[in-house]
């Protein structure tokens, strides 16, 4: 399989603010984060080809048309991609495959979610379909489940968790794009409100409103367009999907997520990575929760299984760390608008590799890895970008 | 009654909720004199169904073999149509068994028992359940509220008993009080002094003679007198009216007037502690009045339930506050939200709600739930057999959920990872528990509740809860 390793190029990208958007709706949203890619993409929206618009809620979008109608872009493909959480990086991976595919030249993927409109305190309950018995729980409760026997198996503490939080919350203040641009304390962390215990409210990312968007095309394109000295290639892209159920798999260990490993390693494969710890040069990871981040490090081979806690403690995915992780400041200080968020890690990471970045910008990356996980850890994309 | 077929109790199991309200927060909140005691409360995802399957579940073990009829007497059944019997039939997994409820009166629970055992000895059943259970409505306010309590029991009727009943009378007047007319929120009460007399005394007394001369024994032969009472001092009236010697009614000054509950829950307490030979008078009242005499033989200590009514009601949990009972009556209306339910998904997956069916493996012997066509660890497809899920557990890992809703709770809803003993994981709600106490490895029983009431219908299924009793002779947890 030839994969899409060097033949899908990053023309372009945009994203608006990560915030509560009291006065803009979806179609705000998402026509303000394309605008900014065609703009960085040097390019009118009418070349683009075909849409991938990732939206998880029904409230905000269903159909192409939740792309279409917006940016007035009628009678070409447009399809709405929902996969949980990793949304809008799949999103991004069907806009790869088409262009690497040779049917389109140029091609937009990008992400919107707009949930302040609904009202409520977390996430908005969303079960049709459900077995109308089974218990509803909430986003928090289902990742503390794996922090409960994190703390249990490895030892992992409260501490541990807040570093993730005081780290990436440092790196949030100085991204303009961010919703919490402050720093906090190891104390704010650990003394914060419990949500699902033993994950307080700062162990927890932010309902926020949000989109993101991606000008995807061929590298010989984008030799003729804005970044056609600086643009980015595509050197991997591998997508998960195991199972929605783990509380119901008996030998499922909530030590860690299958779905993380498995596109790591399909995307190490591919990328030619075979020690990521020394190959990648920072990541943008899927912190929805701080124990996910710690989770994170060690499925993705970052570091042993079980030596998240030590990994950040020892200062490894610190800003000037040999592995800065969520330099942006992650979902931690954006939010999670869900279908915006896997499209904002692109933006993220192909900024960084131009030089670019908004916030802390990393020192001479080569590899920059992106990491999307959906649902109770049942999906999970991983995208590696380098620069061409 | 020489030549009739013998027929009596041969198990018994009961249900007293694990809330308890003192009587002075009753009076402290409405500034009225407090009865003396505590009063059970069932929880906001309890009713009378809820707690009748408790009971049944202590009574028959889980094991409802032989059970041809199954009787549900209460005054405060969760639907005016739909049978509540039924419920517990498909939680018993009996499927080919006379079903009834008995509603409408307070002595439905000796009502139905008595039924029971007609249908035992008329040879149209070989065992009969009766399950009686209330959690009635009491007016803000009123003595009611203080003197009720909710609560259930359980008897298996049978021909080989360990109480043989040997003497029963009814009478049956028209008496207005207590009442709750069609669509009426709480029992109405006019003047008590007339309902005592003439509504309860007088009836009781005259069914327990009847049944005394049925029984061929006089009233110093009884050594315990199981009875409904509206209040403490009316049954320690009927006692002594009837000839009946002292003793206490174990059920009203901590636990409350149990409705139609009351009686067969007495009986549980009597039986719980009864010796053989001994003779036991029960009595249920409400528009006339049923007696039954019954004699204990020998087998009555093997027949014990895991749990004694006594072990039941030294099992508690205080309810902290007049808003707590407030909250899980629903008298203040609430806009919780209203969660997505069908009674289509709900009927195709009754097997696994009510009875609990998982499924096993054939090829890799993993039980799993809910049931799948394939295999959640080794993939095989169409390799399942239903299994039966135990009802204990322990917690392989958890969390204290603030999130509830869309709305941020202050005491959270403990959610647990439970594996059941014998196989199968399920994710379930812990019900009862102080969240402090939720512990990984923590010893769980699976008890049965209201979930929610989306799509307007009640959503029964499981709920986790810490193991509320230590069984009859070992030592208390």
């Amino acid at each position: 399989m030839p994969g899409i390793r060097d033949r899908v190029a990053v023309a372009g990208v945009g994203a608006t603010r990560f915030t509560e958007h009291w006065e803009k709706d979806q179609e705000d949203l998402l026509c303000e984060a394309v605008d900014e890619a065609c703009r960085d993409a040097g390019i009118d929206k009418s070349e683009i080809q075909a849409i991938w618009v990732g939206v998880y809620y029904p409230f905000t979008g269903l159909a192409g048309t939740a792309a279409a109608d917006p940016l007035r872009l009628y009678g070409i493909p447009a399809t709405r991609v929902e996969n949980y959480c990793t949304s809008g990086m799949d999103a991004f991976r069907n806009a790869c495959f088409a262009v690497a595919a040779g049917v389109y030249d140029i091609v937009l993927a990008c992400g919107v979610e707009k949930i302040t409109d609904q009202g409520t305190r977390g996430l908005p309950n969303v079960r049709e379909g459900a077995h109308p018995f089974l218990p509803a729980a909430s986003a928090p409760a289902l990742f503390a489940m794996a922090a409960t026997r994190c703390m249990e198996v490895f030892g992992f503490t409260k501490e541990d968790f807040a570093r993730v939080a005081v780290k990436n919350h440092a790196n949030g203040a100085k991204h303009p794009k961010a919703h919490f641009r402050r720093e906090i304390t190891m104390e704010d962390a650990i003394g914060a409100p419990m949500i699902s215990d033993p994950l307080g409210r700062l162990d927890c990312c932010a309902v926020s409103d949000g989109a993101a968007a991606v000008i995807v095309t061929r590298p010989e394109i984008a030799k003729r367009l804005n970044h056609k000295d600086d643009y980015v290639v595509a050197k991997a892209n591998a997508i998960a999907v195991t199972t929605a159920a783990p509380m119901y798999k008996p030998s499922f260990d909530y030590l860690g997520f299958p779905a993380t490993q498995i596109a790591a390693r399909m995307a190490y494969e591919e990328a030619g990575i075979t020690d990521p710890a020394r190959q990648i040069s920072f990541a943008e990871v899927h912190d929805c929760f701080t124990i996910t981040e710690l989770l994170n490090y060690e499925d993705l081979g970052f570091c042993s299984k079980g030596g998240g806690a030590r990994f950040i403690a020892e200062g490894h995915p610190a800003p000037d760390g040999d592995l800065p992780v969520n330099p942006s400041g992650g979902l931690k200080s954006f939010g999670h608008p869900i279908g915006a968020t896997g499209c904002r890690m692109i933006a993220e990471v192909t900024r960084q590799l131009q030089g670019r970045a908004e916030g802390v910008q990393v020192r001479d990356p080569e590899l920059g890895l992106a990491h999307n996980l959906g649902g109770p850890g049942a999906v999970c994309s991983v995208t590696i970008l380098g620069r061409a | 009654m020489t030549g009739e077929p013998v027929a009596g109790v041969e198990r018994w199991g009961g249900y007293v909720p694990a809330w308890r309200l003192a009587r002075a927060v009753l009076g402290r909140a409405w500034d009225t004199p407090s009865v003396p005691g505590e009063r059970s409360v069932c929880a906001g995802d309890e009713d009378s169904l809820t707690m009748g399957i408790e009971a049944a579940l202590a009574c028959t073990g889980g094991d409802a073999g032989e059970i041809d009829a199954i009787f549900f007497a209460t005054t405060t059944a969760p639907y005016a149509e739909k049978q509540g019997a039924a419920t517990i039939a498909a939680v018993l997994d009996r499927s080919g068994v006379l079903t009834a409820d008995v509603t409408g009166t307070l002595r439905a629970g000796t009502t139905a028992l008595r039924a029971a055992l007609g249908a035992v000895r008329a040879g149209t059943a070989r065992k009969a359940l009766v399950v009686a259970a209330d959690a009635r409505p009491a007016e803000p306010a009123t003595t009611m509220e203080q003197l009720f309590g909710d609560g259930a029991a359980a008897l298996i009727v049978g021909s080989r008993p360990v109480a043989e009943v040997t003497g029963e009378a009814s009478v049956a007047e028209d008496f207005t009080g207590p009442w709750r007319r069609t669509g009426d929120p709480y029992v109405r009460s006019f003047e008590p002094k007339l309902e005592t007399e003439y509504g309860y005394l007088r009836p009781v007394e005259r069914a327990v003679r009847e049944a005394l001369a049925a029984a061929g024994i006089t009233p110093d032969a009884v050594s315990r007198f199981a009875a409904y009472a509206p209040d403490s001092r009316a049954w320690s009236q009927a006692a002594k009216r009837a000839g009946l010697a002292g003793g206490r009614d174990p059920l009203l000054a901590q636990v409350g007037n149990l409705g139609a509950a009351h009686a067969p829950l007495a009986l549980c307490a009597a039986l719980d502690e009864a010796a053989p030979g001994e003779h036991i008078v029960l009595a249920g009242q409400g528009e006339g009045a049923d007696a039954l005499v019954l004699r204990v033989s020998s087998g009555v200590e093997a027949a014990r339930p895991a749990a004694s009514v006594a072990g039941l009601i030294a099992s508690k949990r205080m309810l902290p506050s007049y808003e707590s009972y407030l909250r899980f009556r629903r008298l203040l209306p609430s806009d919780a939200s209203d969660p997505r339910s069908s009674t289509v998904t709900y009927w195709r997956d009754r097997a696994q709600a009510l009875p609990l069916y998982g499924v096993r493996c054939t090829a890799c012997g993993v039980v799993q739930f809910p049931a799948n066509r394939s295999c959640i660890e080794c993939f095989a497809f169409d390799r399942m057999e239903p299994a039966k899920l135990a009802r204990r557990g322990a917690v392989f890992t958890f969390t204290l959920d603030h999130l509830a809703g869309g709305e941020y709770l202050e005491t959270p809803v403990p959610r647990a990872v439970v594996d059941l003993d014998g196989g199968g994981r399920i994710f379930l709600e812990v019900t009862d528990a102080d969240p402090r106490a939720v512990r990984i490895g923590m010893p769980v029983e699976l008890t049965f509740r209201k979930i929610h009431e989306g799509a307007g219908f009640k959503n029964y299924y499981w709920k986790a809860r810490a193991a509320r009793v230590a069984p009859q002779g070992s030592a208390p947890a």
